[in-house]
């Protein structure tokens, strides 16, 4: 196209950087320059189809600079051949890339529900008067401090992440973190002393059951990590990994499909869609879809877990990742899927690695690429790593986001199995149902449907954090009760008393201590007007102040909303607005006006907004509101 | 355009100079259309092409034959079409044989591969569009580079169906209109010959008047008439030929021998200056009733918008003042009543009341009467069983390269063309603010930018063989090293037309404003 | 390089006997597959609309009035403002009339309490947050929803900031964007291709900008004017009409718009020209001609000056 760019230049450095990332990549103007070498022959219009590298290569400019300026930006326009202003247009969309100068370390201090009740405010009044104020540069001008959302470490609470830019990016999770320890941490950056992992797991922490023997609660999908972790292809396998794949492709797609279709397994990523039905759409499909010459669909594990509270994905991508493959691979079996991708949160940078790690063995070792394990079938999967930005855990968000768009979701019907990524069929399943997969197979359909209830099938990973005695992940049946899931994580902590528990996060909801014997069930949940969500248990003691909590949760959806829809554009501002007033006992009118006037809000925003954040938005605010007189 | 497989733009730059037109290129391209773009210069439109072919200037004769050759070798023509509508077929395939595609990738400049793909997708589009402008028509061989482009049309079928065709895209908003009603040396209007009796008799029966049986001049003849002392006179409605002419110099020189020059325009142009009488006029589209005829042949309601300034008529008025004092009073002036007397004698405009193009927002012709819906397309006589009228024919061309040449004195060819914000001399668009608009520059490649040592913004003299100019640089990536381009908008400050040839399409009457050999040198100011 | 009429002259040469060549049939576009009709209810009362239809074409042929702001016809509908939001039987939420197609046995509702009450709260939240003082439509829409944008008191965020008057042919007011992304869409593959706009940033500053919000001068903007043609708010505007109605002489009902063909290029654009006193104000084009599907040039939205000065020499 004609693009017109500004006089601005990218300097050598930029060049590198987009240059690394795109190196391999060749434009179809590109294919037809080596086809017809004259300078007088241009094929432009051949050259899109590369815009999906978009976001990989702002990371890669981003990582090794700091920020974008506007010279890379017109660099990266111009070899993508998409226009500047939607390339500014995407990159402003997500936070963790910046289209200003910044210093090339960046503090990430989780400000989060889970991290305040850990102390995250005492850390950044240290922080404040050692460092200077968030936002600010320090150390000279080299590094700034600011606060984020849930960083996803909720089960170390305070967390901190530090990102340095550079010719050598590294990154560094500190959590539980203290002052010292993050001014230390800055100190080895500046230094460039950051060590190559940027974190451990610590599966005796992250995973309490790993180092109790629990009969009632067998580990289904947590055993390996509970082992210490399958980080290799041999171990994974010495740990009973891939039987499941094996045994599928014996099976073939339909037998396969039949098993996780009688396995009743619902997703786990929070709106628990019966799993089989999405892969089923796409094998009808199938021999339409292999007869078109690209046979482009896929299939994609959506870990973009960034529900605050939630960190289930984070630990079996970092303790299990062959697992997730394996899934992710039996269902491009049944799907027919050539291609797959993992768009993964750009603040896990140890899920990343432990995953690409494993892709790249997973390939070595015949488990991925073509013909795998001999059976003829080839499939390819990427890691697509999402740069700050909630909304993308939405599957239709997240396609935008691949394809290089703003991540904004798109309306649906078409719903994704139609039309999905590249507006091809797509299967998108979440990181913990994938890990299911094997192990149904493997056992049978039915008999994995004899665990949990009737209506709610299985084990399920709850994230438990807050004021609990050993917070972590928690592998149970479903139906246990909400008592007995907290019993296992030893109680509340030290004296507390119990106030509320928030399940299924921010988008979730507020239950009370005598709501407790309940069993965590889809349809209980639903039920008491609740919900599960992505498995988030976060205790709140008698201390804690809720509506200091909601306020919160308001501002989360506030910074998180995309914008694209005027109901939840406006609607979580005005929530927040209310919300504050009330808190600070200036209500407009009177305080049951204001409560009045937030119900409205909320039925609009649930109502008319186009995706799941709007519609939830004011889920945990009405849920407190009915249960507790907040704001008497 | 929209619902095709393969877009040729040939010699147009229509990204820039038909803007609305490219949006139907582009739906076309995004319903799956390949664009294939030839043109010298790497423009705007050549950047949103499957294929752009930067050919020589003035070589186009050569790609069409090779690629006519091409199409045949590969078995390609349409065996259908050819012996049922056309005729020299043998000839022209004999012709096209010495046109290899290495001769063509030697004369044109561009790879012989690339001449291959794009004869292949032509000719194998189940829809093909061939579409040109000025590129083709601005030569000294005009009709030829028409009829070359043609042949490709005849030779793949790609004419007379839905989704196919040939679209020359008019420069003006009525240039079409203007031949339609017989402003042109051989038609009256409706393109009835003048030289047929019989259609010249039903004129004179309607008129009341005898017709010259024999063809006029077209403009470049009467500008030779002026230099051999023929015509004396001349009268000029809304033209800026002192400023538009090829070799401007020759033609102020002409126009100035004239012994009575009447202007007739909407402003005090460089023409007007030389005239000895001028008649303000209302603008055609904006003060005035009528109509025009778009380039797809679509005649559409033109209305007065707003009133003219005080004391000057619109050009229907004048004209009929004008014949008042000559001797003819035809009466009070009225668009409709006039275009319904045109209606009355061109079979082709006779459905089109006033009433039905308001209602259906404009006809295309042919509309023969009231309840015809006018046509989308042309020519689908010639697929009709049995064929309905005389065969299509393939006619011969050669290639010849322009006139001016290039040689050591004049290494540079320069090209001209429009820019998206301006028009023609400039008479009504450099009235308006345009944010685009920036000093008129010769745009050379930046390799030749190095060769002279040049800094944009810098001033040369452009010299031609015939004249020569000082304008201020500019680079443009899109030229090749050896090519140069000027608008021809701003003849106050670069008088492109100083530069310019007259050498005259001796068919078409068209200079060869495309092709001229220059030589540029660092100009330093004082 | 003044074509007129000298490239009108092909055939010029033909055997005249063949000048005009005969009449052949009238030639037709393929026929297109008779659509499947589908039948649906709206309030209560059944019709058959083709597939394909969306909700909205459908009560439009009820003559149920839906309220659009993000909506055009020339424009792939983005629903974003979701003003136009119905109650569709078994539908969890509201879905977006302009947008959702119909599907066999739909019941829909278009002006129930939930309806009314999402729609309200829309207008509230805009008309809150953006200055919609030249939006006549979306005021009419918020008599007709008793929208009172004022109970959400004096300290709410707004999108309040100065115009933007960078060049001298259109007036970037983002005070009054409601951010319908319309002039996105025909500044890019709905209509110009130039691609000079984009949305930019996230959430609710989330707003319209070119690269790092360079001038338009300095971005690709090419003047075609395609964004003030959808704008629905008077966002964007001529400059012409801000500086009027700056100077407070803006006056629709001293004002006409006439149609013509606009006076450059042979493609035959059919302009509407607004003019008052006398003088051009505003040049669009209609949303159904099929050459320009409302969209134009610089040339032929903003290059009428030259009827506005006297003639010069004179």
């Amino acid at each position: 196209m004609d693009l017109h760019l500004t006089g601005a230049q990218a300097t050598a450095e930029e060049r590198a950087a987009a240059d690394a990332e795109l190196g391999t990549t060749q434009s179809g103007s590109q294919v037809c320059r080596q086809q017809i070498a004259d300078p007088r022959v241009t094929c432009e219009a051949t050259a899109n189809g590369t815009r999906h590298l978009l976001l990989p290569v702002l990371h890669a400019v981003q990582k090794r600079m700091g920020w974008i300026s506007p010279g890379a930006l017109n660099y990266i326009a111009s070899r993508l051949d998409v226009a500047p202003a939607e390339v500014y247009g995407v990159a402003s969309f997500y936070g963790m890339l910046s289209l200003e100068p910044r210093p090339a370390i960046v503090v990430h201090v989780c400000d989060d529900i889970a991290c305040v009740i850990r102390g995250v405010d005492k850390l950044c009044a240290v922080l404040e008067s050692t460092l200077g104020a968030a936002g600010s540069p320090c150390a000279g001008g080299r590094a700034i401090w600011q606060r984020s959302q849930c960083l996803g470490l909720c089960e170390r609470a305070p967390a901190v992440l530090v990102a340095s830019a550079g010719a050598d990016p590294r990154e560094r999770v500190l959590a539980p973190a203290s002052a010292e320890e993050v001014q230390s941490l800055v100190q080895d950056a500046l230094q460039q002393r950051l060590p190559h992992e940027p974190d451990a797991l610590d599966v005796r922490k992250s995973v309490p059951q790993s180092s109790r023997s629990s009969e009632s609660f067998p580990l289904r999908l947590l055993h390996r990590i509970a082992q210490g972790g399958a980080p290799t292809v041999e171990a994974y396998q010495r740990l009973g990994g891939y039987s499941g794949l094996r045994k599928a492709l014996e099976l073939g797609a339909e037998e396969t499909l039949r098993e996780l279709s009688d396995s009743k397994l619902l997703g786990r990523g929070g709106a628990a869609f019966p799993a089989a039905t999405k892969w089923e759409a796409l094998f009808r499909q199938r021999s339409r879809l292999q007869k078109e010459r690209s046979r482009r669909h896929y299939v994609i594990c959506n870990a973009d877990e960034s529900e605050p509270g939630t960190f289930k994905d984070r630990i079996l991508m970092e303790g299990d990742p062959f697992a997730v493959l394996e899934g992710l691979t039996i269902g491009a079996f049944v799907t027919g899927a050539r291609q797959g991708y993992i768009y993964l949160r750009g603040e896990y940078p140890l899920a990343a690695e432990r995953m690409q790690r494993a892709i790249e063995s997973a390939t070595q070792n015949g488990f991925l690429g073509d013909n795998i394990l001999g059976s003829g079938l080839h499939f390819t999967v990427e890691i697509r790593r999402g740069a700050g930005a909630y909304i993308c855990g939405e599957e239709t968000a997240l396609f935008n986001s691949i394809e290089g768009y703003r991540g904004e979701p798109r309306n649906k019907p078409p719903f994704p199995t139609q039309s999905g990524l590249f507006r091809q069929p797509t299967a998108v399943n979440n990181v913990e149902t994938l890990v299911n997969i094997p192990g149904i197979i493997l056992e049978g359909g039915a008999a994995y449907a004899t665990l949990g209830t009737t209506h709610s099938a299985g084990t399920r990973i709850f994230c438990l954090s807050g004021h609990v005695a050993r917070p972590g992940i928690y592998e149970v049946a479903m139906g246990t009760t909400l008592h007995q899931l907290i019993d296992l994580a030893g109680g509340v902590a030290g004296n507390g008393k119990l106030q509320a528990v928030l399940l299924g996060g921010a988008a979730g909801t507020f239950v009370g201590p005598r709501e407790l014997d309940h069993p965590l069930t889809f349809e209980n949940t639903r039920a008491i007007g609740a919900s599960l969500g992505s498995g988030v248990v976060m205790l709140f003691d008698e201390t804690v102040d809720l509506r200091r909590i909601l306020l919160r949760i308001a501002s989360f959806f506030r910074h998180e909303t995309c914008g694209q829809c005027v109901p939840c554009r406006v609607g979580v501002v005005r929530q927040e607005e209310a919300l504050q007033r009330l808190v600070d006992k200036q209500p407009l009118g009177s305080a049951a006006l204001e409560i009045t006037r937030l119900r409205e809000i909320s039925q609009a925003m649930r109502d008319a907004s186009i995706c799941g954040l709007g519609q939830t938005a004011s889920s945990a605010l009405e849920s407190a509101m009915r249960r507790w007189s907040l704001f008497a | 355009m929209e619902d095709t497989n393969v877009i040729l733009l040939w010699g147009s730059n229509a990204r820039e100079t038909h803007p609305i037109f490219f949006h139907h290129v582009l739906r076309g391209v995004r319903n799956g259309a390949e664009l294939y773009v030839v043109d010298p210069r790497r423009t705007s439109s050549a950047r949103w092409a499957h294929m752009w072919l930067g050919i020589d200037v003035g070589s186009d004769i050569s790609l069409a034959n090779a690629m006519g050759r091409e199409i045949i070798a590969a078995g390609l023509a349409n065996e259908k079409f050819i012996p049922h509508a056309t005729s020299g077929f043998e000839a022209y395939k004999s012709h096209v044989e010495k046109y290899t595609l290495e001769r063509a990738a030697r004369e044109t400049g561009v790879a012989a591969e690339a001449i291959r793909k794009m004869a292949h997708a032509y000719a194998s589009a189940p829809r093909a569009q061939l579409c040109w402008t000025l590129g083709i028509t601005e030569h000294h061989n005009a009709m030829d580079n028409v009829v070359a482009l043609i042949n490709l049309a005849l030779l793949t079928g790609h004419v007379g169906r839905y989704g196919s065709g040939v679209n020359p895209l008019r420069g003006q908003n009525n240039v079409q209109g203007g031949g339609d009603m017989g402003a042109i040396p051989a038609h009256l209007p409706g393109f009835q010959h003048v030289e047929n009796d019989e259609l010249r008799a039903r004129f004179e029966k309607a008129w009341g008047v005898t017709i010259p049986p024999k063809r006029g001049w077209h403009l470049s003849h009467m500008f030779d008439a002026m230099e051999r002392g023929e015509l004396a006179v001349l009268y000029v409605l809304g033209e800026n030929p002192a400023d538009s002419e090829a070799d401007r110099h020759r033609a102020l020189q002409r126009l100035g021998s004239l012994e009575f020059l009447l202007v007739q325009d909407l402003f005090y142009t460089r023409t007007a200056e030389l005239a000895d009488v001028v008649l303000p006029a209302a603008a055609g589209a904006l003060e005035s009733e009528g109509t025009v005829t778009s380039s797809e042949r679509r005649v559409q309601r033109v209305r007065r918008t707003v009133p003219p300034p005080d004391g000057v008529r619109d050009d229907l008025q004048i004209i009929f003042d004008l014949a008042r004092r000559l001797g003819h009073d035809w009466g009070t002036p009225d668009a409709e009543s006039i275009w319904n007397e045109l209606r009355s004698v061109s079979p082709m405009h006779a459905g089109m009341s006033y009433r039905r193009l308001e209602e259906m927002g404009g006809i295309q012709w042919p509309c023969y009467d009231e309840s015809h819906p006018g046509e989308m397309f042309l020519h689908g006589r010639l697929w009709n069983e049995p064929l309905i009228g005389p065969r299509a024919p393939f006619h011969v061309v050669e290639f010849e390269p322009p006139v001016d040449q290039l040689d050591e004195e004049y290494p540079i060819r320069l090209t001209t063309g429009r820019r998206l914000d301006d028009y023609n001399t400039g008479v009504q668009s450099r009235r308006y603010s345009s944010p685009l608009r920036r000093e008129e520059s010769l745009q050379l490649s930046p390799e030749d930018g190095r060769h002279y040592k040049l800094r944009e913004g810098e001033h040369v003299r452009v010299s031609s063989r015939r004249g020569s100019i000082i304008a201020p640089v500019r680079f443009d990536s899109g030229l090749r090293p050896g090519l140069a381009f000027l608008s021809v908008h701003a003849h106050d400050r670069v008088a492109t037309n100083e530069l310019t040839i007259d050498a005259v399409d001796p068919k078409s009457g068209t200079s060869e404003f495309k092709a001229t050999a220059v030589r540029i040198e660092k100009h330093e100011r004082t | 390089m003044n074509p007129s009429p000298k490239d009108a002259l092909q055939g010029l040469d033909a055997p005249v006997a063949t000048i005009p060549v005969p009449r052949g049939p009238v030639p037709q576009a393929p026929l297109r597959p008779e659509p499947h009709w589908i039948e649906i209810t709206i309030d209560g009362e059944r019709l058959t609309v083709p597939e394909g239809s969306t909700i909205l074409d459908a009560t439009r042929k009820l003559g149920i009035d839906t309220p659009t702001l993000c909506f055009l016809e020339s424009l792939t509908p983005v629903n974003a403002c979701r003003v136009c939001v119905v109650e569709l039987e078994g539908s969890r939420t509201l879905v977006p009339a302009c947008s959702r197609k119909v599907e066999p046995h739909m019941s829909i509702k278009t002006d129930s309490e939930r309806v009314r009450l999402s729609r309200r709260l829309v207008l509230e939240f805009l008309a809150s947050s953006v200055d919609l003082s030249t939006a006549p439509a979306v005021q009419a829409y918020m008599k007709r929803y008793n929208a009172d944008p004022e109970r959400f008191g004096t300290t709410r965020a707004t999108v309040a900031q100065p115009a933007k008057v960078d060049n001298d042919l259109y007036v970037r007011d983002y005070s009054k964007c409601v951010l319908c992304y319309k002039c996105v869409e025909a500044c890019g593959v709905d209509a110009q291709n130039t691609f000079a706009i984009a949305v930019a940033g996230r959430g609710f500053p989330a707003h319209i900008s070119t690269e790092f919000d360079v001038s338009l001068p300095e971005s690709a903007c090419v003047y075609c004017g395609n964004c003030i043609g959808v704008c629905p708010t008077g966002a964007l505007m001529f400059k012409s009409e801000y500086d009027m109605r700056q100077a407070g002489t803006w006056d629709e009902s001293r004002q006409t718009k006439t149609d013509t063909i606009c006076p450059y290029c042979g493609v035959g654009c059919d302009l509407t020209v607004q003019q008052q006193d006398g003088q051009i104000v505003r040049v669009t084009s209609p949303l159904d001609h099929s050459v320009t599907r409302g969209n134009l040039c610089i040339k032929g939205r903003f290059g009428w000056q030259f009827v506005q000065i006297q003639p010069a020499g004179k």
